[in-house]
């Protein structure tokens, strides 16, 4: 692996909070274009990754490079607009707006709204809403919601809800998408909706995608590289095959069920 | 049966984000405004424009704003009174100090000074939300009464400490002072309402009103996602407190005339727009309207009923118009907590789908 092609390089990041440490010097990289999974069992700081990575939590040590430069602390927003869009373990859409507000929402980072022109709907904020809109509807029609475009988000089954937030992701063209446990709680036909999305999403987008999964036949289904994460620490890295074999994985994630 | 979107067909993502989608509103709007323009203005007498028209406006206005603030990007205030007495006074000092200057100018100088001072007092939302942040715009609240009050400067040294709104005209007609006449003080504020309110209904549908909501939803997913919440919530403290600035211009210099701060702009007027919003819908414009008709006219309809129909003394009256509107509230409020706009959304619904109410 050549470091200079990663789209992100995560170096030796420790956080901590208070007595507890939820990552002890974890470094891996993400590679553009691929599918990067991080599995672990529960409490392992998967979660607390995809924060540290979207700018979230503040780690105490190391850094995060992307596209070859070292990231400046900066609040999250401004992490969104470098590129990177996540989606949450337990939902967090914004409940009542519509499902197409909501994806709509998601291209904030590609909008400069100015209050005037909007106030008077007119020009450039009118003409800007529709070319919007219509990268949003393209983003509908991929994720098949079409019927549930106008209704509140907070009254969908969690099944949708889950499809609507990778949704609002989607549509701010990320370079980096993060995907916390997408299919956490989703049944069989749910989950290969789901798996199919992400691999279309590589495909189609050529976004560079990692995702947190407990799943793994899923995992082996569609990552390229797979982070094993146990306690805080990185025990494995490497394709599926390669930490399906590692003993110390065997040892703390694989052979015991969690 | 007639009132649904069958055979409307929108070809446009802008067709599909109008305000009015259904042909049948959008002919109740152009009739409601057409009697609003044309109708009223032959009609009005004093009583109307003083007990009904006007104060429905003024308040409508302010009640877009706060709405604006509270509803749209879930940041409560309390210092609404407090605001609308910061539009009222900039309006005066520039009335009189530029007497040449239109009083449209007047009026939008309120609103902007208002909106420079709640952009001020809304720096404490950065840091603190909900029952904090109220608490913060209640000292804004007590402080700007207090200033008005203890700064002669304020109300040009007159000996009384009221402001009196000069006469100002618009074409050659007066609007405000002594000599206003009833028709052009109620039009003079429908064109501020109309105009505002229409703008408010634009900023809502597009990417400023999402960037407001989604904070008001969920903030910190809200800012992962890559809205700014200093922009989103002071532009929200800006552009409500321009248009609660607005309505306390109006309120002063074209609906009172005179004020005196403590007594036009105290804490109660606060928690009445508040209540305005809360019953008319948090998050809607038409709710903002609804809810100051609502409390509005309620009063009026009441005193009606009890002093004039029914012969009882004012006072008792008085008294048990108060009863009745506590009542009222708290009766739409279990009814429906989301307010009149909800209500009017569910009744629409039921009429999109009646006579099949299974169809769908
Ligand atoms: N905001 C927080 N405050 C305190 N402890 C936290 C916080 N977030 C995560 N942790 C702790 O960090 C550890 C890792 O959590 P998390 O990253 O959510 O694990 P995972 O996603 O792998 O299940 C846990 O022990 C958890 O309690
Ligand atoms: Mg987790």
């Amino acid at each position: 692996m050549n470091d200079s092609a990663a789209l992100m390089d995560i170096r030796n990041i420790t956080l901590k909070f208070g007595g507890v440490t939820a990552l002890e010097d974890v470094s891996f990289d993400i590679q553009e274009g691929e599918v990067r999974a991080i599995i672990g069992p529960n409490g392992a700081g998967k979660s607390s990754m995809l924060n540290v990575i979207s700018g979230f939590y503040h780690p105490q040590e190391g850094g995060i490079w992307f596209r070859g430069e070292r990231r400046p602390a900066m609040p999250s927003h401004r992490i969104a607009r470098q590129g990177v869009a996540r989606t949450f373990q337990n939902i967090a859409l914004f409940s009542r707006m519509t499902t197409l507000d909501n994806i709509m929402t998601g291209r904030v980072t590609l909008m400069r709204p100015n209050l005037l022109t909007h106030m008077l709907w007119w020009g450039r904020a009118e003409r800007e809403e529709s070319e919007h809109r219509e990268k949003v509807e393209r983003i509908i029609d991929f994720l098949e919601i079409q019927t549930i475009r106008k209704t509140p988000v907070g009254r969908l089954p969690y099944g949708l809800q889950k499809r609507v937030e990778l949704g609002r992701a989607l549509a701010a063209e990320p370079a980096l998408l993060l995907l916390d446990e997408p299919m956490a709680g989703m049944n069989v036909e749910e989950k290969e909706d789901m798996c199919r999305f992400i691999l279309d999403v590589k495909e189609e987008f050529g976004t560079t995608i990692a995702l947190i999964e407990h799943d793994m036949g899923v995992v082996m289904d569609v990552s390229d590289r797979v982070v094993v994460m146990d306690y805080g620490r990185k025990i494995g890295d490497g394709t599926p095959d390669e930490v399906r074999n590692n003993q110390d994985v065997i040892d703390a994630y694989l052979g015991v069920q969690h | 049966m007639f009132y649904r979107e069958a055979g409307d067909f929108r070809t446009s993502y802008t067709d599909d984000s109008q305000t009015f989608p259904i042909t049948f509103d959008r002919y109740c709007y152009f009739a409601i405004l057409a009697v609003a323009f044309l109708v009223i203005p032959f009609l009005i007498n004093d009583y109307w424009a003083n007990a009904v028209l006007v104060p429905l406006l003024v308040w409508s206005m302010a009640a877009i704003g706060l709405n604006i603030l509270t509803g749209y990007c879930g940041q409560v205030s309390l210092g609404t009174g407090g605001f609308m007495a910061v539009g009222a006074y900039a309006c005066y000092k520039l009335m009189t100090a530029f007497p040449d200057l239109s009083i449209v100018f007047c009026v939008l100088f309120g609103g902007v000074v208002t909106a420079l001072v709640g952009v001020l007092f809304g720096l404490p939302s950065l840091r603190i939300k909900g029952f904090y942040l109220a608490v913060a715009t209640l000292a804004a609240q007590f402080f700007l009464v207090w200033l008005f009050n203890k700064v002669p400067w304020f109300y040009n040294y007159s000996a009384s400490g009221q402001i009196n709104a000069p006469e100002r005209t618009v074409f050659g007609i007066a609007v405000t002072g002594p000599n206003v006449e009833a028709w052009a003080k109620y039009l003079f504020c429908l064109c501020f309402v109309f105009v505002f309110a229409w703008g408010a209904r634009n900023l809502t549908r597009g990417a400023v009103g999402r960037s407001w909501m989604a904070i008001r939803d969920m903030d910190i997913a809200a800012e992962i996602i890559g809205v700014d919440p200093l922009k989103a919530k002071l532009s929200a403290f800006a552009v409500s407190s321009f248009y609660i600035g607005m309505a306390g211009a109006m309120f002063f210099a074209n609906y009172l005339g005179a004020v005196e701060v403590t007594e036009a702009f105290g804490i109660n007027q606060s928690f009445l727009v508040l209540f305005m919003i809360i019953v008319g819908g948090l998050g809607s414009i038409l709710g903002s309207f609804a809810g100051a008709a609502f409390l509005v006219l309620m009063p009026v309809l009441l005193k009606n009923l009890l002093a004039g129909w029914l012969g009882w003394d004012t006072s008792i009256a008085t008294h048990f118009e108060f009863i009745i509107v506590g009542g009222l509230i708290v009766f739409m409020l279990i009814a429906e907590p989301h307010g009149m706009a909800q209500l009017w959304r569910i009744i629409k619904e039921k009429l999109r789908l009646w006579p099949f109410p299974h169809a769908n």
